[in-house]
C-alpha cells in the first residue's frame, strides 16, 4: 500500500481461481458444484464465475488453480474429444475424457498450476467422476478440490452414503459449497450445480440469499 | 481370365482407361495365392482358423505362425505376402497402444480396423511404394459390444462379417460358412466347425502338409485373444477328420 511503484498488486497476481469444487456419483449420474470466485490477490476479479466447463454433451469439468491454466486445459480436451467423437462415431467414455487431461495434467505439471475434477456419464459405467490432481487418474465416489476443500473434509467424509438419490446428492453438494464458501476466503459468491445423467444435462445456479442457512454467530 | 494391363499397371498411381488400378488388383491376386485363412463370428466370441502350409519338414513346429496379437482383446489373422503382413501387425499394435494412452480404454475393433485401412489405403496412392499384398481379419470381444469381425483388403477397405474367408479356398470356404448358422452358436461349438472347414477346403493333391493355426477371443477366454488350448484343439481336428471320413465313405456309396 505504501509503494505505489508497479501499480496495485492486483495487476501483478496471479489470477487464481482459488476455488470450492465437489463432484458425486449417484445411481445413474453424477452432480458437480463450485463456487464462483475468482481472485487475483485479495482482490475478487469475478464474483460469478461458472467454474463448470463442458467438456462433451454429459461430461463436464471442474476447474481449479490457476484460471488460465485449468480453461486452457479445458478447452484443449473439449476440442481432442470432438475430433475422437466423430472418428469413433459414438459419444466418448468419462474414462477418455479424464485419460486426456491427465495426459495434459501430467506432461506439463511442472509448468501448470491447475486441478480439474472430471464427471459425466456414459452408457457403459454410468455415472463416474475421476480426479486427475497432479497428473493421476483415479475414479472415487466422490471428489473435492480447490482451496476450499480443505474445510470440508470432514464434513463430506462424515455425510456422504452411498446409494444416494438425486435430490440427496444436490442436497449433499449445496451444503458442502455452502460450508466452503463461508470459511474460505477464496471462495464465494453463487453455487454453481451440474446434473448429468442418463436423460441429459441440467445447469442450475444458486444465488447467495438461497443457499442453506448453516450456524453463523 | 488374367487382364492384362499393358502400360496401365506399372504404378498404383495410374488408373486404366476402364477405371481400374491395376497395382492393387495385382496385390489382391498375392493374396489369393496364399493359403486360406476364415474368421467367424458367433453369438458369444470370434474364431479364427488357418491352414498353415508347411512348406519343409524341416521346419520347427509352430513357426511363420499367421495369427497374431494385436492387443489384449485384439487377434489378427492374415494371408498374402507375410512380410508385409507382420509390418502390418506392428502397425496395428501401435496404434491400439496409442489409443490406449491417449484414451484410456480399449480400442474399438471398428476404429482399429478403420485405421489400419486407411495406413493401407495410402500405399495404394503413390508410385514410389507398392501396395501391401496381404489382406487380413481383424476380431475382438467386448462385454458391451459382444463379438466384432472386420477384415482388410489391399484396396484398404473394411467391413464388418459374421464370417469371412481369404486366400486360395476363399470360394469354397465362404460356401462352408455360409451353411453355419453362426448367430446361435457358441465357440466351442464353432472352433469345430472352424476347424472342419479348414480340413474341408485344403487341397490334398497340390499342397503337401499343413498345420492348423486355431485361434479365439470371447466369453470363454473373458475377452482375451488366446490360441485354443490344446486339448480342445485335438478335439477340434479329431472331429474335422471323421466329418471328411464320413464325406468320403458317403461318396463311395453313391457309386
Amino acid at each position: 500500500m505504501l509503494e505505489e511503484s508497479g501499480g496495485p498488486c492486483w495487476l501483478s497476481e496471479e489470477v487464481k481461481t482459488g476455488t470450492t469444487i465437489i463432484g458425486v456419483e449417484f445411481d445413474g449420474g453424477i452432480v458437480l458444484g463450485s463456487d464462483s470466485r475468482v481472485s487475483a490477490g485479495a482482490s475478487v476479479v469475478n464474483r460469478v464465475m461458472n467454474k463448470l466447463s463442458l467438456l462433451h454433451d454429459k461430461i463436464y469439468c471442474a476447474l481449479s488453480g490457476s484460471a488460465a491454466d485449468a480453461q486452457t486445459i479445458a478447452e484443449i480436451v473439449n476440442y481432442q474429444l470432438d475430433v475422437h467423437s466423430v472418428e469413433l462415431g459414438e459419444d466418448p467414455l468419462v474414462r477418455s475424457a479424464a485419460t486426456l487431461v491427465k495426459n495434459i495434467s501430467y506432461k506439463y505439471k511442472e509448468e501448470l498450476s491447475a486441478h480439474l475434477i472430471v464427471a459425466g456419464w456414459d452408457r457403459r459405467k454410468g455415472g463416474q467422476v475421476y480426479v486427475t490432481l497432479n497428473g493421476l487418474l483415479s475414479r472415487q465416489p466422490f471428489a473435492v478440490g480447490g482451496s476450499g476443500s480443505s474445510y470440508i473434509y470432514g464434513f463430506v467424509d462424515a455425510e456422504y452414503r452411498k446409494g444416494m438419490s438425486r435430490r440427496e446428492t444436490q442436497e449433499f453438494v449445496v451444503n458442502a459449497l455452502t460450508l466452503a464458501m463461508s470459511r474460505d476466503g477464496s471462495s464465494g459468491g453463487v453455487a454453481y450445480l451440474v446434473t448429468i445423467d442418463e436423460t441429459g444435462t441440467e445447469e442450475k445456479c444458486i444465488l447467495g440469499n438461497d443457499l442453506p442457512k448453516f450456524f453463523d454467530q | 481370365m488374367s487382364s492384362i494391363g499393358t502400360g496401365y499397371d506399372l504404378s498404383a498411381s495410374t488408373f486404366s482407361p476402364d477405371g481400374r488400378v491395376f497395382q492393387v488388383e495385382y496385390a489382391m491376386k498375392a493374396v489369393e495365392n496364399s493359403s486360406t485363412a476364415i474368421g467367424i463370428r458367433c453369438k458369444d466370441g470370434i474364431v479364427f482358423g488357418v491352414e498353415k502350409l508347411v512348406l519343409s519338414k524341416l521346419y520347427e513346429q509352430g513357426s511363420n505362425k499367421r495369427i497374431f496379437n494385436i492387443d489384449r482383446h485384439v487377434g489378427m489373422a492374415v494371408a498374402g505376402l507375410l512380410a508385409d503382413a507382420r509390418s502390418l501387425a506392428e502397425v496395428a499394435r501401435e496404434e491400439a497402444a496409442n489409443f490406449r494412452s491417449n484414451y484410456g480404454h480399449d480400442i474399438p475393433l471398428k476404429h482399429l480396423s478403420d485405421r489400419v485401412a486407411m495406413y493401407v489405403h495410402a500405399y495404394t496412392l503413390y508410385s514410389a511404394v507398392r501396395p501391401f499384398g496381404c489382406s487380413f481379419i481383424l476380431g475382438s470381444y467386448d462385454e458391451d459390444d459382444g463379438p466384432q469381425l472386420y477384415m482388410v483388403d489391399p484396396s484398404g477397405i473394411s467391413y464388418g462379417y459374421w464370417g469371412c474367408a481369404i486366400g486360395k479356398a476363399k470360394q469354397a470356404a465362404k460356401t462352408e460358412i455360409e451353411k453355419l448358422q453362426m448367430k446361435d452358436m457358441t465357440c466351442r461349438e464353432l472352433v469345430k466347425e472352424v476347424a472342419k472347414i479348414i480340413y474341408i477346403v485344403h487341397d490334398e493333391v497340390k499342397d503337401k502338409s499343413f498345420e492348423l493355426e486355431l485361434s479365439w477371443v470371447g466369453e470363454v477366454t473373458k475377452g482375451r485373444h488366446e490360441v485354443v488350448p490344446k486339448d480342445i484343439r485335438e478335439e477340434a481336428e479329431k472331429y474335422a477328420k471323421d466329418a471328411l471320413e464320413e464325406e468320403d465313405d458317403s461318396d463311395e456309396d453313391n457309386m
